[in-house]
């Protein structure tokens, strides 16, 4: 094959294994934007608090000499998902549910509060400084000539494609066929009119924070593993771009989360190898801004007709 | 009734250590190349088990707590300013305000040195929150990269000087005027969009600003910024010991006093507070003309706006452009107090403490956000020890005020136009 | 001066209007009437901009203003009341009726900012303009309170003189009649005569009341399902069989 070919498969690959992850984070903007049409600006740091919350275990189990690997690796993932499920659910209370139906900007606000809180929060008890993430899932594919450029496809790589797949069906399944998902879809369509059927919309306002809280630590765990490296900061930019991923699907949308994620995951990787590594972050703004302007309803979302 | 609350309250007892102990009780230590899990003093776990017995107390007494919390009343806003009838009450604000600012240029001389470069910063922030107020008090636009404008405004002035040789009344139009059209330029596409939209792009933006000056080392030095801006002159008089700049005097030679250096820091103070009035006054006066009256209307309801011929994007975007202008304009007075900016000074996190000023101070009201600005400049300082706590505590701020008191201390009031009664 | 052409409007699968054609000529009153859901509202949303309608074309003096925004639209001279009333709540009438003159004040930063001569002149026949609707609805008296805190009757006529300040050449007012009281619509109806006799206004109206359309309309458009059924005069309309059947039949 190709040496081009070759580089060209390996960062669409890349994008590919990024992109996954950013989608499992747009997961949560989207859920939270679909039903109560806000965009919560901590879950970028919802998402680093899963990335720490999986690094403590594994050095913990390490520790206690637990060192067969898919046990480290299931208990690393429940845990980190069942706390930042904690803190996704604290949030929403604390912090979200009491603004309910007032002013549009007061939540938006309240929710950079909570953000800073939490990052600050995690640096104060964790230190500032990047801390290096075991690469524990180790050994690749390599495909090409020895001699010239060569691809490699890592057995992490392919986790993450995995263990995203299984989430995403997943999460398919339970929105349509549990009593739980069906409520869920029908609070996105009409919140009052379902509140009127009886459905507990508070309810189920929390279990969708959960169950994006959930979905951003898996993420948070295989980025963190991926990238080798954590910090405070991480989930920022992360955060950024998972939005931007939810907005270019269609901000509301599920299907349109994955495909953004992807899409923006593998636009990235390409910028990277073909343009500037520098200017990384800058492409999925402007791509922001771009689909803002001219497709603000996204690839898959639905044009939002007004009221009046 | 207890009994009934026992279970949810237990539930958020668990909750508290489950957020607490992981991540507080453990930390993650390098040790050589290896990350080892230490624990933490055992007083943290004493807190950690404190606070998770606070939640569980509150949670369970919470509908008598909230009984007794309601018997303690709000400060309304008309404890705060005398209820006056129109015109006198116009006239009590005209000769508060000439108060405050009597007060303001008399403290220089007679505070330390300290205390009046702390003063300045104040003032800065002053300026920084009314011109955010614009945007999001005013016109009900959430920017949260407000600090990109005041990084516009301070590299507009060092790069002008570095490369042209201006000074700062030379520049400092023309940062403003740099800056307001920045805001105009990004404001432009993304104003039609909903609010939530803008608030993100403007985040996104502000750091792209920040990371475009990061790189672009050939123009702004990069990281390590640009040094050596010169301070204000008045009519062509230095401040300094020695000339810098061949065309000016001295100060106290002109005058024929000894030298001081407390002069150069009351005087950048003083420009600094007839900046800040300026911009008090301007705010003051747009409230009261047709953009004014258009703002508050279209954040009452855009529809109305829209079937009357008021254009939504041209509204907001002469909030945008003017509140980036106030961010230019303290950019440059930032750069000229401070001699050297580096991309350092225009992190998030400043924008996220202008944006606290306005929310504490109350959106909309200006004695609010003066004394808001004046109590997080001043607050940190005071409390050094503290200083790591501070980001901290204002997104707490920030949750509680939006819970508790969304409209600030001090809240807006309005002064409607009135018809005089024949 | 106002010509609908073949307008239709598209939700996703619902076609909510389809192929409504009227015509207004300058100084008439006419009405659009039809069950409720009928697709009234939103022949009246894309005529004034806020939905770009799917098909057809819409024509105001000569303008082509079926792609146009709903601002420019106002501008030429068509404004509008809501349904829900939307008003400023918390401005006052007064302040409510300035509002709407955006366009005639001066708005230029400077001349605010120093309080030409120009700029006071033209706020004060900005307030001048405002005094006299309010004199003209009745609620100078109340020039002063706030909006949101008037009766719903006063909201009613204080949304319609906000519109009038503006100078319109055509007024579209949808439900003005819905809650008020009989002596408040036996008002309203002198109101909207007295607009089209003394200021020259067309007015497109839609409203239940029957008492009202036929009273005051110089011509009816009934619509049913989205599709026109009927139009003419009050009395044709009253005659028509199709109408009797679809509409007035029903109750």
């Amino acid at each position: 094959m190709h040496e081009q070919m070759l580089y060209f498969l390996q960062q669409l690959l890349n994008g590919l294994t990024v992109g996954s992850a950013y989608a499992l984070i747009a997961i949560g903007y989207t859920m939270v934007y679909g039903i109560i049409g806000m965009i919560n600006f901590a879950h970028g740091e919802i998402y680093m608090i899963g990335a720490y919350i999986a690094l403590i275990t594994i050095t913990g189990l390490a520790t206690l000499n637990i060192t067969f690997l898919p046990v480290v690796l299931v208990i690393a993932l429940v845990l980190a998902m069942i706390v930042s499920s904690a803190f996704g659910w604290s949030m929403e209370r604390v912090a979200y549910r009491p603004l309910r139906g007032g002013n549009r900007l007061n939540p938006l606000i309240s929710a950079i509060g909570v953000s800073y809180f939490l990052k600050n929060y995690v640096l104060l008890a964790q230190g500032s400084r990047d801390i290096g993430f075991p690469l524990l899932i180790k050994g690749s594919w390599t495909f090409g000539d020895p001699n010239g450029f060569e691809a490699n496809f890592s057995y992490m790589q392919l986790t993450i494609f995995i263990v995203t797949i299984v989430c995403m069906v997943a999460l398919t399944l339970f929105i349509s066929k549990s009593r739980l998902g069906r409520a869920c879809r029908a609070v996105a369509q009409d919140l009052k009119m379902a509140n009127l059927l009886g459905i507990d919309t508070h309810k189920i306002i929390a279990a969708t924070f959960v169950i994006g809280s959930a979905l951003a630590a898996v993420a948070g765990m295989l980025l963190g593993m991926y990238y080798g490296s954590i910090d405070p900061e991480f989930g920022f930019i992360a955060g950024l771009k998972a939005f931007t991923a939810a907005v270019l699907g269609g901000i509301g949308s599920i299907p349109g989360a994955m495909l953004g994620g992807i899409v923006l995951g593998v636009a990235e990787s390409f910028t990277s190898a073909y343009l500037s590594t520098d200017y990384k972050d800058v492409v999925s703004f402007l791509l922001l801004i771009l689909i803002l302007l001219f497709r603000p309803s996204g690839l898959l979302g639905k044009p939002e007709v007004e009221k009046i | 009734m207890l009994a009934k609350r026992l279970p949810f309250a237990a539930l958020c007892a668990v909750l508290t250590l489950v957020m607490g102990l992981p991540i507080l009780g453990l930390n993650l230590t390098p040790q050589g190349i290896h990350i080892v899990l230490k624990s933490a003093p055992s007083a943290t776990f004493m807190w950690i088990a404190l606070g998770a017995a606070v939640v569980f107390l509150f949670q369970l007494f919470k509908d008598y707590l909230s009984g007794f919390w309601r018997q303690v009343p709000l400060p309304k806003a008309s404890s705060f300013t005398p209820n006056l009838e129109g015109r006198k009450r116009i006239y009590a604000e005209r000769a508060g305000w000439f108060l405050v600012a009597v007060l303001a240029f008399a403290m220089p001389f007679f505070a330390s040195r300290g205390a009046t470069a702390l003063g300045n910063l104040v003032l800065i922030y002053v300026i920084l929150g009314l011109g955010l107020n614009i945007v999001v008090g005013l016109a009900g636009l959430l920017d949260l990269g407000y600090v990109a404008f005041y990084a516009v405004g301070a590299y507009s002035y060092a790069l002008l000087h570095q490369y042209f040789g201006f000074g700062f009344w030379e520049a400092l139009p023309i940062s403003a005027i740099l800056a307001a059209t920045f805001g105009f330029v990004l404001g432009f596409p993304v104003l039609r969009l909903r609010g939530d939209y803008l608030a993100i792009v403007t985040l996104g933006f502000g750091e792209i600003i920040r990371i475009v000056i990061n790189n672009m080392t050939w123009l702004t030095g990069g990281p390590n910024g640009i040094g050596g801006i010169p301070n204000p002159t008045l009519f062509n008089m230095e401040f300094g010991r020695i000339v810098k700049d061949p065309g000016d005097t001295l100060f106290y030679k002109v005058l024929g006093i000894e030298y001081n250096s407390n002069h150069k820091v009351i005087f950048l103070y003083l420009i600094t507070l007839v900046f800040a009035l300026f911009t008090v006054f301007v705010i003051k006066r747009l409230t009261k003309m047709p953009v004014g009256r258009a703002w508050e209307a279209l954040r009452e309801d855009e529809i109305a706006c829209r079937s009357l011929g008021l254009s939504r994007t041209g509204i907001k975007l002469s909030a945008f452009t003017l509140g980036a202008f106030f961010a230019g304009f303290a950019g440059c007075v930032f750069a000229a107090k401070q001699s050297f900016i580096s991309p350092d000074s225009f992190n998030l996190y400043e924008s996220v403490i202008v944006l606290v000023i306005v929310v504490l101070g109350g959106m909309g009201s200006q004695v609010g956000i003066i004394l808001a600005a004046a109590i997080l400049t001043m607050l940190p300082e005071l409390a050094r020890d503290m200083a790591q706590y501070r980001m901290l505590f204002f997104g707490l701020l920030m949750v509680l005020m939006m819970i508790w008191r969304p409209q600030g201390l001090i809240p807006m009031k309005r002064t409607p136009v009135e018809l005089a009664r024949e | 001066m106002l010509e609908v052409r073949d307008l239709s409007m598209r939700f996703g699968g619902l076609l909510a209007v389809d192929g409504v054609s009227l015509n207004l000529n300058e100084r008439e009153i006419f009405s659009i009437i039809g069950p409720n859901g009928a697709g009234k509202t939103t022949v009246f949303n894309c005529i004034s901009g806020f939905y770009r309608p799917t098909g057809g074309e819409i024509q105001f003096n000569g303008h082509a203003i079926h792609s146009m925004p709903d601002y420019r639209i106002a501008r030429l001279g068509m404004v509008r009341t809501f349904q829900h009333v939307r008003l400023f709540n918390r401005m006052t009438p007064l302040e409510n009726l300035m509002v709407a003159q955006h366009h005639q004040v001066n708005t230029n930063l400077f001349a605010g900012l120093f309080k030409t001569p120009s700029y006071r002149h033209r706020e004060q026949e900005a307030m001048d303009r405002a005094v006299y609707w309010l004199k003209k609805v009745n609620l100078l008296e109340l020039a002063n309170r706030e909006a949101g805190n008037l009766a719903y009757g006063q909201q009613r006529r204080l949304e319609i003189a906000r519109c009038m300040v503006t100078g319109p050449k055509l007024l579209m007012l949808d439900e003005p009649a819905a809650g008020l009281n009989p002596r408040e619509t036996r008002d309203l109806n002198e109101l909207i005569v007295s607009l089209k006799e003394d200021y020259n206004v067309a007015v497109l109206l839609i409203e239940h009341d029957m008492g009202l359309v036929m009273g005051i309309s110089d011509r009816i458009a009934v619509i049913n399902q989205g599709r026109p059924l009927a139009q003419g005069t009050p009395d044709e309309i009253r005659c028509n069989p199709d109408v009797i059947k679809a509409y007035l039949g029903e109750e």
